[in-house]
Order: C-alpha cells, then sequence, then structure tokens
C-alpha cells in the first residue's frame, strides 16, 4: 500500500477503520514502526545485576534483554546464528553466557560467538561475523528502549516533552527507587491501536468502569470523579501525550504536609514503627501511584500506578502486559497495598480490565463490517491551553498518536 | 504418600467440590458464598507454584470482603463484561487429599477443567486447585482456594467467571 493511502485514511479529526481491520496495513506497520521508531523494552529493576536477562519481542522479533558483564545493558535478537532456533525460553535468568540447545553454539554476554562444537567442520569461519544480532540500546530514567533503527534520534529527542513527565511518574517510589513487582499478561482479539487509545480515553472511565468505582470506599471513588476537576489532556510531541486525570497527583513530593486521608491511617501507623514522619508521609502520598498516564508512542503507558505495554500478534490480536510497580527496598506494607490495589482493577481478573477488554473487542467485531465507509471519532474535547485549562476527556492524546502514525507510516 | 487408602473422606471431598463447581457454573454466587468461613482466602496467583500471595502479585486474593465485592460486581448489572458473562462448564477430577491439620482441616488436591463460551468460541483454561476444607457437619467450609492455572503468567484473556 502506499504513502498515500496511507495518508488518506488518517485525517485530523478520524481514522479510517482500515486502520484496525486490513492485515496489510498491518504487516507495513510493523517495518515502519516497531522496527524503526523506539520500543519499549524493560525496565531497569527487571535486570539489576550483571549476567541478568529478560527474554521479550520488540515487534515480532524475540529478544533477549540483559545486562553484561561491563555492566551494558544489550538488547538482542533471541535465535541462533546457526539455524535461528531461539535461545532463551525461560522468561527470566541469570547466566554469565548463552548456550543454544540445538547444537550448543555458545555465546557470551555481550552476544559475541565464543565457541561452537566440531569448528574444523567449517572452512573460512570467523566467529566474529557470527555474534547475536544487537538492537540499539538506550535509557531514560530506568526504561530501557530498543530499536533496529541505526537512524532513529536519540532517545531523548525521541522522547522530548514527555521526558518530565516519566520523571513525575517515577516519583511514586516515594524515596525509593521504583521496582517492577510482577505483571498480568493477556490478549485481546483486536487491533493494538485499539488499546493505544485507551490509555489517553478518560470518556469511557465512568462508564466501563462504574461496577469497579461502586466497589470504591467514598474517599477513593471521589478521587476517580475526576471528569470535572480540573484534568487535560496534552499532546507532548512524536505521538506522545499526558492525560492528568487528578491534578492533585501531578507532584507526589509536593503537599507532603496534608493530613493523612483517613484510608491510609492504617497504613500509616504501620510505617510509623520504622519511618519518620516525613518518610511515612512521602511513602503514603506515593502509594497510589501518579494522577496522570503518559503515553508513549507505540508502545508503553506510565498508567498512574502501573506500566502497560502492548504488543501486536496479528491484525485483530494484541497482547498487553500490566507491569505492576512498586518501593524497591521499600516498606513491605506499602508494595503489598500497591499490589492489592493492582489486583483490583487490572489483569483478567480485574474490576476494570474485564470490561475493557469487552469493550475493545466490542470496537473490533463492530470495525470488521465496515470495509468501506467506516470511521472513528477523534474529535472530542478541546486540547490543552497555555493555562492548563482543557478536556480531561479529550481525545487530544489519539489525535497525537495517529498523527505520528500518519507521519511514520509515510516517510 | 504413594500406597492407595480407601478413605471414606475423598468421596465426601469429591462431593463438596462438585458441587463448588456446579454452584459457580450455574452462578448461583450468593450460594458460593455461603461456602466460606469468614477468613476464608480465595487466590489465583500468577505464578503457578507461588506460595507467598502475600507479597506477590496474584490474579484475585479475596479475603470475604473482596469476595462480597467481586460478587456484587458480577450480579450489579453495571459491568458490560459481567452483564454478558461467558458460559462456563467445569468438570472437577482426580481428587487427592494431602494431609489433615491438627484442628482437622483437609488439605486436599484435585483438577479443574473449565471450558469457557463467548464471542462464538470456546476456551479452557486448566487448574490445579488446592483447598483447605474445614468439616461442618455433615459437609465443609471452604478456608482456602487456590486456583493454580497451569498458564499462569502466560497471556490469559479477560475472564468473566470465577475460576
Amino acid at each position: 500500500m502506499s504513502a498515500q493511502n496511507f495518508a488518506s485514511l488518517v485525517k485530523q479529526d478520524r481514522v479510517h477503520t482500515a486502520l484496525y481491520t486490513d492485515p496489510e496495513i498491518f504487516d507495513e506497520e510493523m517495518e515502519r514502526i516497531f522496527k524503526s521508531t523506539w520500543v519499549w523494552v524493560a525496565h531497569d529493576s527487571q535486570i539489576p545485576n550483571k549476567n541478568d536477562w529478560i527474554s521479550t519481542h520488540v515487534g515480532h522479533e524475540p529478544v533477549i534483554v540483559n545486562r553484561d558483564k561491563n555492566g551494558t545493558v544489550r538488547v538482542m535478537l533471541n535465535r541462533c546464528r546457526h539455524r535461528g532456533a531461539t535461545i532463551c525460553e525461560k522468561k527470566k535468568g541469570n547466566s554469565p553466557g548463552f548456550v543454544c540447545p540445538y547444537h550448543a553454539w555458545t555465546y557470551g554476554v555481550d552476544g559475541s560467538l565464543k565457541g561452537l562444537p566440531l569448528p574444523k567442520g567449517y572452512k573460512d569461519f570467523d566467529k566474529s561475523d557470527y555474534g547475536l544480532i544487537q538492537l540499539r540500546v538506550e535509557s531514560y530514567n530506568g526504561l530501557i528502549f530498543a530499536t533496529f533503527n541505526e537512524d532513529a534520534p536519540p532517545l531523548e529527542e525521541f522522547l522530548g516533552r514527555a521526558r518530565p513527565w516519566i520523571d513525575l511518574f517515577m516519583k511514586q517510589g516515594g524515596g525509593y527507587p521504583v521496582k517492577t513487582l510482577g505483571e498480568h499478561k493477556f490478549t485481546f482479539p483486536g487491533n493494538w491501536k485499539i488499546q493505544l487509545e485507551n490509555t489517553t480515553d478518560a470518556y469511557h472511565f465512568p462508564v466501563v468502569h462504574k461496577s469497579f468505582l461502586s466497589s470504591l470506599d467514598g474517599d477513593t471513588e471521589e478521587l476517580f470523579s475526576f471528569m470535572d476537576a480540573g484534568g487535560y489532556v496534552e499532546d507532548l510531541g512524536n505521538g506522545h501525550s499526558v492525560m492528568v486525570m487528578i491534578p492533585d497527583l501531578v507532584d507526589l513530593e509536593e503537599n507532603l504536609d496534608e493530613p493523612i486521608p483517613e484510608r491510609f491511617e492504617e497504613l500509616a501507623e504501620e510505617l510509623r514503627q520504622d519511618h519518620s514522619e516525613e518518610e511515612v508521609r512521602r511513602i503514603v502520598r506515593a502509594v497510589t501511584g501518579s494522577g496522570f498516564n503518559v503515553n508513549l508512542f507505540p508502545n508503553l503507558a506510565c498508567s498512574m500506578a502501573f506500566f502497560r505495554v502492548l504488543r501486536p500478534l496479528s491484525v485483530d490480536e494484541t497482547e498487553i502486559r500490566h507491569i505492576a510497580i512498586g518501593m524497591d527496598g521499600g516498606p513491605a506494607a506499602a508494595n503489598r497495598m500497591r499490589l492489592r490495589l493492582h489486583e483490583h482493577f487490572q489483569g483478567p481478573m480485574g474490576f476494570g480490565t474485564t470490561d475493557d477488554a469487552e469493550a475493545w473487542e466490542r470496537v473490533q467485531r463492530g470495525a470488521q463490517g465496515g470495509e468501506d465507509n467506516v470511521w472513528i471519532m477523534l474529535n472530542r474535547g478541546e486540547d490543552k491551553t497555555e493555562s492548563n485549562a482543557g478536556d480531561v476527556t479529550a481525545e487530544t492524546g489519539m489525535r497525537a498518536a495517529y498523527q505520528m502514525w500518519k507521519e511514520v507510516m509515510t516517510q | 504418600m504413594n500406597t492407595l487408602t480407601a478413605d471414606s473422606r475423598l468421596a465426601h471431598v469429591a462431593e463438596f467440590i462438585s458441587l463448588e463447581a456446579d454452584v459457580l457454573d450455574q452462578y448461583d454466587y450468593q450460594a458460593w458464598l455461603a461456602l466460606w468461613v469468614e477468613e476464608g482466602k480465595y487466590v489465583v496467583p500468577v505464578e503457578p507454584d507461588e506460595q507467598n500471595f502475600e507479597d506477590t502479585l496474584n490474579y484475585a486474593y479475596d479475603n470475604a470482603a473482596m469476595r462480597d465485592m467481586r460478587v456484587r460486581r458480577l450480579t450489579s448489572g453495571e459491568s458490560m463484561s459481567a452483564s454478558h458473562a461467558a458460559r462456563t462448564l467445569r468438570n472437577v477430577s482426580r481428587f487427592r487429599i494431602l494431609g489433615t491439620e491438627a484442628n482437622g482441616d483437609l488439605r486436599v488436591r484435585n483438577a479443574q477443567t473449565l471450558v469457557e463460551y463467548k464471542f462464538d468460541r470456546h476456551r479452557t483454561f486448566a487448574a490445579n486447585v488446592e483447598w483447605v476444607l474445614r468439616p461442618d457437619g455433615d459437609s465443609f467450609k471452604i478456608v482456602q482456594k487456590v486456583v493454580r492455572l497451569i498458564n499462569g503468567g502466560d497471556s490469559l484473556t479477560g475472564l468473566t467467571f470465577l475460576p
């Protein structure tokens, strides 16, 4: 499909449903987006030590993310250079090297080919030609990204105005570094961009999540009644956006003098046994996460209290991970509260995710029939203005993401 | 451990676990809530071998208050996925009494194969289910139910039922 055709499917205020349903467009997306932009692969805390590794994906490609013996973070194709077998099938580990289980080709943690059985069977064989394929890797504030594109701009430039929001998000460590605490992984039968839209869609919240809101105590329910509470959405450039739902929880290191809400008094009392009053306030204020979602094109959202990671599997199948985060070295009571809050809303049995998944699947089912003239509306709401005024239900973030989609797909 | 013993309690345990499965397949959630002791825990861990549920991430880690809320959500009409819940059919088998606690509670494990039907498709959820059952008159009360999905930690899908 030509660049001109892609451009005609994305208007300023709407996109064509072919973006959800056309397998040819999907194949092009995997090349033009997931092989050319920065894709989030891991958080630093998933590989804290030398020789730690995890296995994951960049688009369709299986990769190993590891910290080598010099402490350098690497992202390498999880594919032996001999016959192409995956080298690591476990999710994580720590090892001084990698051995392909098929013919025992052995690689160092830096990806170099160290040895192979019966080398005399090869003629003019230079091991240095057969290291694991390496991607370009850069990090920002604990977030590790990789790209196949040697010409991509530096990560910091790509993240641009999203960077200060990432910094604010990481304050939910409450004085400790942020650490991943496990994840909920699930698939839904729908296009990946349906999920990309969702973390910048406040409009659905009181409707789809009514049963979640009903399950909360009064104070917490009030916290989530953010439809008219001064929130806004801002286009941060390069397809990134921020949706501020609870302005009071933008900077978790501010307002530490305010009284501790009653629902956290029990936690605060437990923390006071080992922590100063200042530390207690900092931890308690951070325990429910930030009051905003930072959406990073194309695959990560730093969403209130967790990382939402998407991976396109096919035009109508998407994998989503909701990675719980907590305080590395922080009090067990606070991390337990974070885990319980995560379980309450997120994941396959969460009070929120199950209803989201139903809505996303219905979008795909509805889109399936309308080949010719069905458009998805993105025209809601005012963009943020200089005074921070605006509408939290504005579809600004979706417009930002689709304009980036158009730019990348037509380059 | 590997000798067979004619344990008259086994038939009783199997009948109770079958009852619990039937109650959930019939969406009779009030009857399900009544099967528990107040301090009972309903756990669906993420990792199939997890032992420390409190300090790790679970799919569900429910005390009585959370079980109540979960049932309210499933039956309130406010949840779009629960209002359009899957039909489920579960087969429970391979019952084994693992031991008896000092207070008489039985530790039991069984296999569960749950078939879900929704959106024109069938899906299978297989699990080892571990129980702590407290004898209660002619029946039992549930002290703990741990559903260890064999694909726990890998990709699941939104669940509109209680495994």
